[in-house]
């Protein structure tokens, strides 16, 4: 067979970035969706987590409202880790990360490919988890504020837990290492999300819940920024 | 194609490359021999820019490491005893993916010849999983040549196959080497390595201790250079 043609596309810096973004969120969805290992661990996970505190607590209906923000955060932060650690294990332990960190592109684009991913399976899960948490709590859960809330606290956790994972993945004990590294970390996430929640399901002031919303947005636009910027020597050896 | 200047590389107080010198010409097929420990995967790593050395000067098709890694991993295939695959995706989608991650157009096209090339197109849309460790090994070539490099790497690849999967390898690896691209190759099959490569760079303790070529042996053979190599 002869050699190829230099088939090289002719794209610009950022489309280059962008393909290689959408090449590697493709690839993680795709083969979750055959295998759904990852997601079936975090949504069983996080069904058995309301249903044992729907046990564990027994509360009348108004309490039941007041414990719903945290409920929830706590649910979808220990599930949440279940995802982070195994998206990065499946990569080390079939050694495809030197696959990855081999193509010629920018490697924060590996990052904020394994971000949409990690996100999507997270959104997904929280998006079953919501009705069932509604009809075992009989709290209404469906309300746009509380949608925003979860999008952006969601996205805050992933973007700090899609990097730790890739430097807790390096070590070891890299099953307990990232809970350990990322918990004090979002500590900020699930303060305000849990805080900007509550005040959205007791219907309370907007005055209340915006700050903790720009909490939310400032933590997100940080630390998506210093992902982009450090990822590259997490990975490096 | 290749230079490679006083390249050290340390562990914390192990020092693995010690100040290896070392230059492959475009077209050449170096087997890197040596015993366990010797350094060869360190040293391919560091040429795939998946290292960075701690001292020394490494150069790859023209570019510098690890300043210009991009450049180089541009042109760079390489192959290694695990395959870089996903099994959960399809051979056709593991090729696709990679093809996408590196930028390549006209990709259907290159798909469908680099499959023919290492004789896996009738299993195309079948999982990874499911293949051998022969196949597995054949596909990863694939991958690693998908885009076409100039530069091939192969890290112990007949590492975990039978002989009939080693084989079939060795003459995917003569058709990617008689296309012109220069190939270093590390290996604890003497016997391969010598019908394969060209020319033979020893090992040890993390320099290049002896070098031989092909026509250089023709009165000798390739284990006797390599135990008298090592000896001295």
């Amino acid at each position: 067979m002869p050699r190829a043609e230099k088939t090289f596309r002719k794209e610009s810096p950022v489309s280059a970035f962008l393909r290689a973004i959408g090449a590697v969120a493709w690839k993680d969805l795709a083969a979750e969706f055959r295998s759904r290992e990852l997601f079936t661990a975090m949504l069983v996970f996080a069904l058995l987590v309301i249903i044992i505190f729907n046990f564990a607590l027994e509360l009348d209906i108004s309490t039941r409202r007041s414990v719903t923000s945290g409920v929830l955060w706590a649910t979808f932060a220990f599930a949440g880790t279940l995802g982070l650690n195994r998206s990065m294990s499946i990569e080390k332990d079939q050694g495809s990360l030197d696959g990855l960190l081999l193509a010629p592109v920018d490697r924060s684009a590996i990052y904020f490919g394994k971000v949409i991913s990690n996100l999507a399976f997270m959104l997904i899960v929280e998006a079953i988890v919501l009705p069932v948490y509604s009809f075992l709590y009989g709290v209404n859960l469906l309300q746009p504020g509380l949608m925003l809330i979860l999008l952006l606290g969601s996205i805050g956790y992933i973007v700090v837990g899609t990097l730790l994972a890739a430097m807790a993945v390096q070590s070891r004990t890299r099953d307990v290492m990232l809970p350990i590294l990322l918990f004090p970390v979002v500590i900020p996430v699930l303060i305000a999300a849990v805080k900007a929640s509550e005040g959205f399901l007791s219907g309370g002031e907007a005055a209340a819940i915006v700050p903790w919303l720009n909490l939310l947005i400032v933590y997100d636009v940080i630390f998506t920024s210093l992902a982009f910027m450090v990822f590259d020597y997490v990975v490096e050896e | 194609m290749i230079q490679v200047r006083k390249l050290v590389k340390r562990f914390g107080t192990k020092t693995v490359l010690n100040g290896l010198d070392l230059d492959v010409r475009e077209g050449e097929f170096v087997a890197l021999l040596g015993p366990n420990g010797a350094g060869k995967t360190t040293f391919l790593r560091i040429l795939a820019s998946l290292s960075q050395p701690s001292l020394g000067e490494v150069r790859v098709a023209g570019h510098r490491l690890p300043h210009q890694a991009a450049a180089v991993r541009a042109r760079l295939g390489v192959v290694s005893h695990t395959p870089l695959l996903y099994g959960d995706l399809t051979a056709q989608e593991n090729l696709r993916f990679y093809g996408r991650l590196y930028g390549l157009s006209d990709l259907t096209k290159r798909i469908d010849e680099v499959l023919a090339l290492i004789g896996l197109t009738a299993r195309r849309g079948d999982l990874v999983r499911t293949f051998s460790r022969g196949m597995q090994q054949r596909l990863a070539i694939g991958r690693a040549v998908l885009h076409d490099p100039d530069v091939m790497l192969f890290d112990e690849p007949h590492t975990g196959l039978d002989q009939d999967a080693s084989a079939m390898l060795d003459r995917v690896l003569k058709s990617v080497a008689a296309q012109g691209r220069t190939v270093v190759m590390t290996s604890h099959d003497l016997a391969r390595a010598e019908t394969l490569a060209t020319r033979y760079d020893v090992l040890s303790r993390g320099v290049i201790v002896a070098s031989t070529t092909r026509q250089q042996l023709r009165n000798s053979n390739l284990l006797a250079f390599y135990k008298r190599s090592l000896a001295d």
